[in-house]
């Protein structure tokens, strides 16, 4: 679950972080009263999950009401790179003596801690660790010991932190530490972390994700997804415990295990179709939860076809199939209209098959593998003819 | 032979009271796996259809001596029971729950390095380990899979059906299937799975199962480069995935430009690893590779 900025460096804040004071505001008289609170000059910033937000023209300095209001009338509701902007996040200006960059993430490799420290922060890091490689510190942590004042320290010094500041830098990685361990997060990254003129450690850019396996014992943090920018389907599919992902194709897609429905989205894609979403249905075969994934996936207006990528394990194909029949009895107008290819493989496979063909469902097509159902519901949502194997 | 499981394990399974427990546990019974006692706290002195039900792992391993371990108790208490079980001097750790906390699963993984070095977890987030004819510890439908020399190791579970499946209908059995599971911080790696099955002497060709997310596929192509001998054919999960989004499981997620399906097959295929470009192109390579072999249908 990944953070906007100003619900970062509301978590940042919490564990003795320093950032600049500021405000989240959703229209332009807040922001004008934000700026008001805070003192000129004010930075507005948009508030999305997206990089590249001073490029797209979504943060701007503002000296003075007239500008707030010009920038905040601008910038809300502005669209980068397809999340529209519904917040602006308004600070007061720092003054900026150098720019650093620290991290801490889960590498996944080394199945610890990756504290990163840069003194070439504020630029895409990824290109600093392309570019200078030299230039960012890379130090992993012992998790079950956690980051020593001593350790951030000798990553500070070793960064090239200015002598000055190699306190408070240290004091800010074992902050940031702080937030991943205690919030249970992936990721804490602050680019930039700034040093003011007056020799201040501050973080002026927060990144966050948090684990959303741990929000159990984060109830305080269950809040803060992005619900204004999130796609409208995939947070239904989150309330109603549906593993659901939308894409931008005209092919729904439901299945059993979280691979099997990865797989079939590579096959649906290789015989030349789009898929509309992800949606594992895991183990569950009754109607109710067959009938709730139909909903979801048809709630998609682009979709024209959906395909029902079965393998029975513990579950039997004639159970799914059963789930099936008195899903679709259920459905509606638009749902008995959309044609739907079933493949079902696995436990009672044929049985399942069987009883399909006898309820003979109209527009539901029956497949044997895999390969064939991707391309029957490739024909299908291109408004061609299924071919052979049509059960009604 | 096979790997980590087989007749002699005796198993001891946490959370054998509830209802997903029971019901695996005695599909793995059935199935002649040597089910020796479960673990419930507090309900000690109990049984399950026969099998003793011990308060704490201690106590199981003191009255069955128990040297593979099932953990299917919710993902809260899950981290404690796995080293719990290790503590007890439990050998294989199988870690069925899903969604358990990646920093619990760091704090495991790691404390095990460093006070149980004796243990291996399998897991969590998997569906367990199946050597055909021998045991079944998990939740792996059994009737699809019969004795052979095809080792199987997987990230993902109703995906390693459909493969097996495939290359059962072709005449072929496997030794073991292996489930290393879909979390960040599994226990266990590609590559540890890939060391077992270079050293069971039936496994002649291992079909390794990969998906978006992490580098695991890309380390898994380097040893199989400097250290198998066998032949190792691959598929990987996740062509289409949007980079930012998690793939149903917890470790399936591109970040920025790393961890996708392209980068682990392009790995893969530069050490010489066949890629299947759909599950059945994988089965049907591993068939193709098989081919000349003696094919184990005993």
């Amino acid at each position: 679950m990944d953070l906007l900025e100003y619900q970062g460096k509301e978590l940042f804040a919490r564990h003795g972080l320093r950032v600049s004071s500021g405000k989240a505001v959703t229209d332009v008289d807040a922001a004008v009263a934000a700026a008001g609170e805070v003192g000129y000059p004010v930075v507005v910033k948009a508030q999305v999950l997206i990089g590249g937000r001073g490029k797209a023209g979504g943060v701007k300095l503002a000296a003075d009401e007239a500008e707030v209001r010009e920038h905040a009338q601008s910038i809300l509701g502005m669209d980068i790179k397809g999340h529209t902007v519904h917040t602006v996040w308004i600070e007061h200006a720092s003054d900026i003596a150098s720019e650093y960059y620290a991290s801490i993430l889960l590498d996944r490799a080394a199945k610890k801690p990756l504290v990163m420290f840069s003194v070439e922060g504020g630029v895409d890091i990824e290109e600093v660790a392309e570019r200078t490689p030299e230039k960012l510190i890379r130090r992993h942590v012992d998790p079950l010991a956690g980051l020593s004042r001593e350790q951030a320290v000798q990553i500070a010094r070793d960064g090239g932190a200015d002598a000055d500041v190699v306190e408070g830098v240290a004091d800010a990685l074992v902050a940031l530490y702080d937030v991943w361990l205690s919030e249970d997060a992936t990721l804490t990254e602050i680019n930039p972390l700034i040093v003011t003129p007056d020799r201040e450690v501050r973080a002026l850019d927060a990144k966050v994700s948090l684990d959303g396996n741990a929000l159990y014992r984060h109830p305080e943090n269950q809040s803060l997804s992005d619900s204004a920018n999130e796609d409208p389907l995939e947070r239904r599919a989150k309330e109603e415990g549906v593993q659901y992902v939308k894409l931008d194709g005209d092919i729904g897609i439901l299945g059993n295990g979280a691979g099997l429905v990865m797989s079939t989205l590579d096959v649906v894609a290789q015989a030349g179709g789009r898929p509309a979403n992800f949606l594992d249905a895991g183990g569950g075969s009754n109607a109710d939860t067959i009938r709730g994934a139909v909903e979801l996936i048809l709630a998609n207006d682009a979709v024209k076809a959906v395909l029902f990528n079965i393998f029975g394990g513990i579950t039997r194909g004639d159970e799914v199939a059963e789930g099936l029949i008195a899903a679709f009895g259920q459905l509606d107008e638009r749902g008995k209209s959309t044609p739907f290819v079933v493949r079902l493989d696995g436990t009672n496979d044929v049985e399942g098959r069987r009883l399909l063909a006898e309820a003979a469902l109209p527009n539901v097509y029956s497949a044997a593998t895999m390969n064939e159902a991707a391309e029957k519901v490739v024909a299908l949502a291109s408004g061609r003819a299924a071919g052979a194997g049509v059960s009604a | 032979m096979s790997v980590l499981v087989d007749e002699s394990t005796r198993l001891c399974v946490a959370g054998v009271t509830g209802r997903e427990g029971s019901f695996h546990t005695l599909n793995n019974r059935r199935y002649g796996t040597n089910v020796v006692g479960g673990v419930t706290p507090g309900k000690g002195g109990q049984d399950v259809e026969g099998i003793p039900v011990f308060d704490s792992w201690e106590q199981a391993a003191a009255e069955v001596q128990p040297n593979t371990a099932m953990i299917f108790v919710p993902p809260r208490f899950a981290a404690d029971s796995i080293l719990e079980a290790a503590a007890a001097g439990v050998e294989l750790v199988i870690a069925i729950t899903e969604g358990i906390p990646a920093h619990d699963e760091l704090r495991v993984y790691n404390t095990l390095q460093r006070d149980f070095p004796g243990t291996r977890l399998i897991g969590p987030n998997c569906p367990g380990i199946l050597s055909p004819g021998k045991a079944n510890v998990g939740i792996i439908p059994a009737s699809f899979f019969k004795p052979g020399n095809v080792g199987v190791v997987s990230r993902s579970g109703t995906l390693t059906y459909q493969i097996g499946n495939e290359i059962a209908r072709a005449g072929f059995g496997c030794s073991s299937i292996v489930g290393i599971g879909g979390d960040p911080v599994p226990g266990s790696s590609f590559v540890d799975v890939l060391e077992l099955f270079e050293a069971d002497e039936e496994t002649e060709l291992v079909v390794l199962s990969g998906e978006i997310g992490g580098s695991a596929e890309e380390e898994a192509a380097e040893h199989i480069a400097e250290h198998m001998s066998k032949p190792v054919v691959a598929y990987i999960a996740g062509f289409t995935a949007p980079a930012g989004k998690q793939m149903g499981h917890a470790g399936a997620i591109v970040s920025g430009s790393s961890g996708t399906a392209a980068a682990k097959a392009e790995a893969l295929e530069a050490k010489g690893v066949r890629v299947g470009r759909t599950p059945t192109e994988a089965a049907s390579i591993a068939v193709e590779v098989l081919g000349g072999a003696s094919v184990g249908s005993a």
